[in-house]
């Protein structure tokens, strides 16, 4: 069976060496990746249409903006399945005992973690919302920030996290992030637009249309990244204690 | 043997890049198709997944090229623009389009988007099997897959006889309290008698079909000897305990 | 221009997130707030439906986000596009999704217990994402909602008993495969065509005449490939039939219907709109093979499904040997098979959701889908049975179902491309069906046990009490949409020329050959 999945391997292999040889070669400005209609107009016209200096943000939560709504959907969707495939499960093993760890919070962390926390939430704020001109947005922003709980999870316990986060308001939270990112796409619709055709909130805010592309991204993203917080920590609490939501690790 | 033109130079030279994924990609694919462990197997996505990912950013890299994000003398709308249009007292228009060759200046931005895409689809591919994981080890005690699918195999022969059982069981204790006639007891006697050795005989029928339906993971249905698997199990739960006590 | 189309998508969506933001003070609320969603969906489905049928050019664009292809490239946002075949797809994923999610009502309650708010946000996040598939025009956005789906999928499978997490983490393994796969030649096609847009990329490919391009081909085979895991065709199937027998009734009876068929219209608007059909039937060795792996697929299954015990196992087998049929009607390479495949498609739809629903109940009502606890249901739910076997006479292929006409056109192709190997397999895989189903019906009707000794009294006595055959029908939350589904397989095959009209005039725009030289 070994040899058959090695052959397999081996088949993809050849085959995708096949295609490497008519490969543009390693970063050939004349790629038809690089020079095609799309990719010149997002590298020439993101700064006119949108007023975003960052075409990474501009292309992903503006023009292909669609498909960073599923993404965050794709993220809410992980942290529902994980918690429900967790939660339950009809014959429950009791907890084997090897896996019970008793330990007092360490002074020297908690207090370290103390200091760093705020520090962390802080600088996810600073990501999110300036991805705009920066690397950096609504992930990167909401990776950190659920980082910073889980880092009290990790340095206390999942009960001193839980507290100051409930899972519960963790789905209320996630779902709002995708009210928030669906519910800016409606707003323009509503006022005459095709669906997430931000331009059309200009007819609201006191900005130029293209302002109002880049105000929308930021509301986006804000969006973003309330779901992201939310689900990588709910996804640590639920794996980290077997979906129990007690003790961890 | 690397001099231009031949294909040492075209795949291993020019095109490094390309065949590096390829061979992360074969690692990945090898780990999740022939690994016996549960968690391999993930290892194995993760690392798939990521050859794909280094393969979109590849495509993205531009020679002589910047990242994509407008320096202040590019942008449309930046300071700089602003403030030379001030200066020249030519006021333009509006914000114009970068022109050709300053277009050459800027990476591709599009793949890294998609790619950002695919992480994120990535680690929620990756959580979600995990608690499978979890959920499968809490049933049924194994992340080995051959333990696993003999552990399957069992349930589902039981299952497959349990019906039967469960009629004849039922319907016996309800025809009694009934006091039915003579004959028709004997009848239900004659019936429940036969059906031992039928059951027996399904439950092998069913065994031997097994093999056939494909279980989950047929691709590496591979039978090791029976001792490795428990000294295998052993030496694990030796280290997750001592993974533990180095925790606390 | 009007919105219905993302109407389709965004109803589902904003239900499920209700469902989820709602769902921790009321659980009551999720079944009528999902219903509401579908039936809204629904209604913007068939708006989209008629408007593609009423346009000049037989579909509608829209391009979210503003970015219009007057103003900007082609490619530069994402395009929703419904052709007839698209938005005939998007009615039959709608629609399954409505009659299911009416039926979910007791088995949810019973199966996933205090889960109820997040079952039903999966449940229809799985919808969004079909429908999505069925009406994105963008290479990537088509995996993101691939991703979308087999994601939902595996939660909704993994949310039942052990058995169904135990299988699956093999669907996992092999979905993220196929979509990675997927993933990597759209990649390709991207790397030597600098565009996403299915549109685009046959512009640019017919353009510069790329047939001969390795990485083309390369990127042609990965993508078939990973539609062809997707789709569980035949040695790749390995993931569906444990997912879909140990799943909780509701996700089979939505999954079994929808996912499979969907990736073959996926595999068809790959074959027809991004790589175009001289690309596809022409220029490689595919259309040699192709056909042949269908024959051996079909076989396979067919006698898998023979081999099977349990009702809903044996379903499962059906529908791998299904996807047998349409993956042939397509490389058979011509007009009736296109025609015949598409059709087969809406049809089995219908006829699987039927199935999976009867399965569904009498599951319900006795606990167990194995063949002897059959004994006596006719009596006992005759309604239900009629619309199980319904359902089952269109697997077979008895007029005037739906599941006759599909396989008359695809018959029909085969003849006409003389693929007499496809044709015979096509009749053998019939005749397995008929033994399938009457083997059924005579468990149902008669009291003749497995080795085929009598165990009633003869003249109707099938040796049960009367308590066991005594009328007890499913509860009307569950048998109505049985019924409705039913009388849809019936409806689809009396006006089955409808269908075939707007299925011919979408392929009028592609060419294929008919066979026929009427010169």
């Amino acid at each position: 069976m070994k040899k058959a999945a090695f052959l397999l391997v081996l088949v993809i292999g050849l085959l995708l060496a096949l295609a490497v040889r008519d490969f543009p070669a390693w970063g050939d400005p004349n790629a038809p990746a690089s020079i095609s209609p799309v990719a010149s107009h997002f590298v020439a016209s993101t700064g006119v249409d949108t007023e975003v200096p960052n075409m990474v943000t501009a292309v992903l939560a503006d023009y292909r903006g669609f498909d960073t709504m599923f993404e965050t959907v794709v993220v809410f969707i992980a942290g529902l399945a994980v918690v429900s495939i967790l939660r339950g499960g009809s014959n429950r093993r009791t907890r084997d005992r090897e896996f019970v760890v008793d330990f007092e919070p360490d002074l020297i962390v908690t207090n370290t973690v103390r200091l760093i926390v705020p520090v962390i939430q802080i600088f996810a704020f600073y990501v999110l919302a300036h991805g705009h001109v920066s690397p950096g947005g609504g992930f990167q922003g909401g990776v950190a920030m659920g980082a910073s709980f889980i880092l009290i999870a990790l340095s206390w316990d999942l009960k001193t996290a839980l507290v100051r986060f409930p899972l519960e308001s963790c789905f209320t939270v996630a779902a709002l992030g995708i009210v928030i990112y669906a519910g800016i796409g409606l707003l323009s619709m509503a006022l005459g637009g095709e669906f997430l055709d931000y331009a059309h909130l200009s007819q609201i805010l006191p900005v130029s249309p293209e302002m109002a592309r880049y105000h929308a991204m930021l509301g986006v993203e804000i969006g973003v990244g309330f779901t992201v917080t939310a689900i990588m920590y709910a996804l640590y609490a639920s794996l980290s204690t077997d979906g129990r939501m007690q003790d961890g690790l | 043997m690397f001099e231009d033109g031949s294909i040492f130079n075209q795949l291993l030279v020019e095109r490094l890049n390309y065949f590096i994924y390829v061979v992360l990609l074969l690692i990945g694919l090898w780990a999740m198709i022939a690994k016996n462990n549960l968690i391999k197997k993930l290892i194995g996505m993760s690392i798939f997944q990521t050859a794909i990912i280094l393969f979109y950013v590849s495509i993205g890299v531009k020679e002589g090229a910047t990242i994509p994000i407008y320096l202040s003398e590019h942008d449309p709308h930046g300071t700089h623009a602003r403030d030379e249009s001030n200066e020249t007292e030519n006021p333009v228009s509006g914000p114009q389009v970068l022109e050709a060759s300053l277009v050459a200046k800027y990476t591709n931005p599009l793949p890294h988007v998609l790619m950002l895409t695919a992480i994120v689809v990535g680690v929620a591919t990756l959580g979600l099997a995990l608690s499978v994981c979890l959920r499968i080890y809490r049933a049924y005690g194994t992340a080995e897959e051959d333990e696993l699918l003999e552990k399957l195999e069992k349930e589902d022969s039981r299952n497959a006889v349990l019906p039967i059982r469960q009629k004849s069981r039922r319907r016996f204790p309800v025809q009694k309290s009934r006091s039915v006639t003579q004959s028709k007891t004997v009848r239900s006697e004659e019936k429940s008698v036969p059906q031992k050795p039928k059951s027996n005989r399904r439950r092998k029928t069913s065994t031997n079909a097994e093999p056939q339906i494909p279980q989950s993971g047929s691709l590496n249905k591979e039978k090791k000897d029976d001792q490795k698997p428990t000294r295998a199990k052993r030496t694990r739960k030796a280290s997750s305990r001592k993974s533990k006590g180095d925790n606390s | 221009m009007s919105d219905h189309i993302v109407w389709i998508v965004l109803f589902p969506l904003f239900g499920a997130v209700f469902c989820a933001l709602a769902g921790t003070f009321s659980k009551r609320i999720c079944y009528p707030v999902s219903v509401f969603s579908m039936v809204c969906s629904v209604w913007a489905s068939v708006q989209t439906l008629i408007e593609s049928t009423k346009s000049s050019t037989h579909e509608v664009s829209y391009i979210l986000g503003g970015w219009t292809i007057e103003l900007f490239p082609r490619g530069v946002g994402i395009e929703f596009r419904a052709d007839l075949l698209g938005a005939l797809i998007t009615l039959v994923v709608t629609g399954v999704g409505l009659i299911v999610t009416l039926y979910s009502y007791v088995p949810v309650q019973r199966e996933t217990p205090a889960k109820e708010p997040m079952y039903y946000a999966l449940f229809l996040l799985q919808i969004t994402g079909l429908a999505g598939i069925a009406l994105t025009g963008d290479a990537f956005n088509l995996y993101v909602l691939i991703e979308v789906a087999a994601l939902t999928g595996y939660g909704l499978i993994a949310m039942g008993s052990n058995r169904a997490a135990a299988a699956t983490f093999n669907y996992i393994i092999l979905g993220t495969i196929g979509a990675s796969l997927y993933l990597l030649g759209v990649g390709y096609l991207y790397l030597k065509t600098g565009t996403l847009n299915m549109v685009g990329i046959r512009e640019v490919i017919e353009a510069q005449s790329m047939y001969d391009s390795p990485s083309i081909q390369v990127a042609f085979v990965l993508v078939l490939l990973g539609i062809l895991i997707k789709m569980a065709f035949f040695p790749l199937h390995a993931w569906l039939p444990n997912a879909y027998c140990h799943a909780p009734t509701t996700t089979s009876c939505l999954l079994a219907p929808l996912v499979t068929k969907v990736m073959i219209y996926v595999m068809i608007r790959m074959v027809l709109t991004v790589f175009g059909v001289e690309f596809s039937f022409q220029s490689t060795w595919w259309t040699e093979v192709l056909p042949w792996l269908v024959v051996v697929a079909i076989v396979c299954a067919a006698v898998m499904a023979l081999a099977q015990r349990e009702i809903k196992k044996m379903l499962a087998y059906l529908i791998v040997a299904e996807v047998g049929y349409m993956v042939g009607g397509v490389w058979i390479y011509n007009y009736y098979g296109l025609i015949g495949s598409i059709f087969h498609v809406i049809s089995d739809a219908c006829m699987t959701l039927c199935l999976f629903l009867g399965a569904g109940i009498i599951l319900e009502k006795c606990k167990t889908t194995h063949f002897d606890g059959l004994r006596g249901l006719f009596a006992k739910m005759p309604l239900t049975m009629i619309g199980f076997f319904v359902g089952g006479f269109s697997i077979i292929g008895l007029p005037p179902t739906c599941g006759f006409f599909s396989k008359w056109y695809l018959i029909t192709g085969g003849m006409v491309s003389e693929r007499w190997e496809y044709m015979i397999t096509l009749m053998f895989s019939t005749m397995v069906m008929v033994v399938l189903f009457f083997r059924l019906i005579e468990r149902i009707h008669l009291a003749v046990d497995e080795s085929g000794k009598n165990l009633g009294k003869g003249h109707g006595d099938l040796g049960l009490s009367n308590e066991q055959t005594r009328f007890d029908e499913a509860p009307l939350s569950m048998l109505i949409p049985l019924l409705i589904a039913a009388s849809i397989v019936l409806i689809v095959g009396v006006y089955n020329q409808d269908v075939v009209d707007q299925i011919e005039v979408f392929l009028r725009k592609y060419d294929l050959p008919t066979g026929v030289n009427y010169k």
